[in-house]
């Protein structure tokens, strides 16, 4: 399999570390080889290494260095951020996040929930041996 | 401000100043004189005799005591209907319902006895973890439980045992009065007609942390 996830004007990249742990980007311009600019709608336009950017399956169509107007239109017509959170992968950090966010009383029910789960799965392996 | 002409020295005289500042309409306000605050009758002391004697050494006294200890603030995440985690003691784990705070700061709570054995009990708040779980308690009368219902009526101070009284042992059981025994229930049976199978289910269970958890970013 040839690769398919390149580093290219438009790719939408995940920030790996620190506070924006998790937040989506859009690969604005390449400064060198260890560096890229990176932009999103609603931050300011700043350059980052690419070891803290984890890139995904999406892109958009952009010139280099586009403006925030042209970045959100593309972002738009391509619904590359929304094409990621359906990806099993978006999907995945959904759930993780949606689990985090679990009260008490929750945990306590989803516990049960997987407690009567397993009973019927191990009565069930249990009538075919 | 009226200007200084030297350090000291006002610019403008007694008079000028009493005019400026309007003390003559004040006086008319009050016929003729500056309004008074009636002073105070100071308390007399108390004639004490003089001791007979001075005691050779000083003696110490104890600092007197003016400060008022005041009732805790409740923590904003509990709410009469809380249900909250108990942290310590013999309870500890154990998920009770709130009812309300108590004057002297302590939360009064009650698992309820029926579904998990916590009786009515008073806990300190901040042996408490509070959930986001709130239940109806619309219907508990909890008003006739205050501080002094949780004091032992008569709290005596036992005569340390001989010998052979210790192995006697107790002669008469202690046993709870029978009006507290009917107060847990009236309470219990209001309380749990409110509560959802579910719910019965959570507070009977304790709670604990699992090899994976962290409770600093649990949300509860």
């Amino acid at each position: 399999m040839p690769f398919t996830r390149f580093v290219e004007i438009g790719r939408v990249a995940m920030v790996n570390y620190g506070p924006e742990h998790g937040k989506l980007v859009v690969i604005s311009d390449v400064v060198d080889q260890n560096r890229a600019v990176i932009d999103r709608p609603d931050e300011i336009r700043r350059v980052v290494p690419f070891k803290r950017l984890i890139l995904t399956d999406f892109k958009c169509e952009l010139t280099r260095l586009a403006k925030k107007k042209e970045l959100s239109a593309a972002l738009e017509e391509s619904g590359a951020f929304e094409k990621f959170a359906k990806s099993a992968w978006g999907q995945k950090i959904a759930k993780r996040k949606a689990k985090a966010n679990l009260s008490d009383f929750e945990r306590y029910q989803a516990m049960k929930k997987k407690q009567a789960r397993s009973k019927e799965i191990s009565k069930a392996v249990e009538s075919m041996s | 401000m009226v200007k200084e002409v030297v350090r000291g020295i006002s610019k403008q005289g007694r008079s000028k100043t009493y005019h400026r500042r309007g003390l003559w309409a004040i006086k008319k306000k009050n016929g003729g004189k500056f309004p008074q605050h009636e002073k105070k009758a100071k308390n007399e002391p108390a004639v004490q005799k003089p001791p007979k004697f001075y005691p050779a050494d000083d003696t110490p006294h104890p600092k007197t005591r003016r400060k008022v200890v005041a009732a805790a603030k409740l923590r904003a995440s509990i709410t009469p209907g809380t249900i909250l985690i108990i942290l310590a003691g013999r309870f500890k784990g154990k998920r009770v319902v709130f009812l309300r705070q108590l004057p002297s700061g302590l939360l009064l709570v009650t698992g309820p006895f029926a579904v998990n054995g916590v009786p009515l009990r008073r806990v300190n708040q901040a042996y408490v973890i509070a959930t986001s779980t709130k239940t109806d308690i619309s219907k508990v009368d909890a008003s006739k439980f205050d501080d002094a219902y949780f004091v032992p009526a008569e709290k005596k101070r036992q005569k340390k045992k001989g010998e052979e009284e210790f192995f006697e042992g107790d002669k008469e059981k202690k046993s709870l009065p029978s009006e507290y025994i009917e107060n847990q229930k009236t309470v219990d049976s209001a309380l749990t007609a409110g509560l959802s199978e579910d719910l019965k289910g959570y507070l009977s269970t304790r709670f604990s942390l699992k090899s994976n958890d962290r409770p600093h970013l649990l949300k509860f």
